[in-house]
């Protein structure tokens, strides 16, 4: 009796724990992905709660920007023909009009960009355009923020961003596509 | 004389691999944080566009995928054709496949989470719009409007 009491309960091998433990690491090597998703987020517009398309609201043609890509990836930016690199300046002169010109928005708040492309249109020139769009309004924002609380865009706290936002809404609307491209 | 001798007959000793398992066990759990089970396996290849306006996504049990490609493999091809197809979880679908696919995700969730699923999309750069511009419709009938254009962080280039 007092020899089994000195023993007390035997120990457990823990030898195979590190085989166990490489098990499941190896499988989570294995079943999963480290790369983070990111790309361009934006906001669908909601669908028209009828199926009768009530008539466009009237805005001013000095505030559009008429951006159109056609099926072979070419820009038209305002009737004239572009590159995709030119793109970004123009929307920002487009959005501030520093020089009050008469033919662009009379306010940051009433710009509109007008996208339309074709069917034919890759996606990589889509996405292209949305990029120069957003960095454009990205810089005019920055500049902004710059200018009055001394900080980038986003380093300014939720308030300020708001005001910001508020300054300089993103609005970019998506005509439907035309298909002239594939006839 | 002595001491050489005692070495001699006790050998190398043997290196301890009781914290074996801790080590492991803390690799295991980095992994199991730092990544996300990979949920569908692709039937089509998506090469995604470069972009310099970039986001993350945050919550990744907030978003559902929609891939769209033409098929990954030969094999593959050679019964579905060479022209970009949509991929919704692990099979092919078509344009009226969304919106079964938006509720089915909707269901997944909790209530209060059902309106702040983002769709990321994950599309091949070589993709005409009309077959985008079909998947946005779609979701916007199904009132999934915030949508997320997957791209690779880049300069932008030309397209061909």
């Amino acid at each position: 009796m007092s020899k089994k009491q000195k023993r007390g309960v035997p120990e457990i091998n823990a030898g195979s724990m590190a085989d166990i433990a490489f098990l499941l690491l190896i499988f989570f090597i294995v079943a999963t992905t480290m790369d983070v998703d990111s790309g361009i987020l934006t906001q669908l517009p909601p669908m028209p709660p009828d199926e009768e398309q009530e008539p466009p609201p009237d805005i001013n043609e000095r505030n559009v920007l008429t951006v159109l890509v056609n099926s072979r990836d070419q820009l038209l930016v305002e009737g004239e023909w572009t590159d995709v690199t030119q793109l970004r300046a123009q929307t920002k002169e487009f959005i501030v009009n520093p020089q009050g010109k008469l033919d662009l928005p009379e306010s940051p708040t009433k710009a509109v960009v007008s996208l339309q492309n074709d069917r034919g249109t890759s996606y990589n020139a889509y996405i292209q355009v949305q990029n120069e769009l957003k960095a454009a309004y990205n810089e005019v924002r920055n500049e902004e923020s710059r200018k009055k609380y001394g900080k980038k865009y986003d380093d300014l706290n939720p308030d300020q961003q708001k005001d910001i936002k508020a300054m300089y809404p993103v609005k970019i609307s998506e005509a439907e596509p035309k298909d002239i491209g594939a006839k | 004389m002595a001491k050489f001798k005692k070495k001699i007959a006790g050998g190398t000793p043997a290196i301890s691999t009781a914290s074996l398992p801790d080590i492991v066990f803390m690799l295991l759990f980095f992994f199991m944080v730092t990544t996300t089970i990979r949920d569908a396996s692709l039937k089509v290849k998506v090469v995604t566009p470069n972009a310099t306006e970039i986001q993350k996504l945050e919550k990744k049990t907030l978003v559902s995928y929609i891939y769209v490609g033409p098929p990954a493999n030969a094999s593959l091809k050679a019964t579905f054709g060479t022209e970009p197809r949509i991929q919704l979880n692990d099979a092919y679908a078509t344009i009226a496949d969304i919106a079964e696919f938006v509720e089915q995700e909707r269901d997944a969730r909790d209530e209060a989470e059902k309106m702040k699923i983002t769709t990321s999309l994950k599309i091949d750069k070589d993709t005409k719009m009309g077959l985008v511009t079909d998947i946005k419709q779609e979701l916007r009938k199904q009132n999934a409007l915030k949508i997320n254009y997957s791209t690779k962080k880049g300069n932008l280039e030309a397209s061909k």
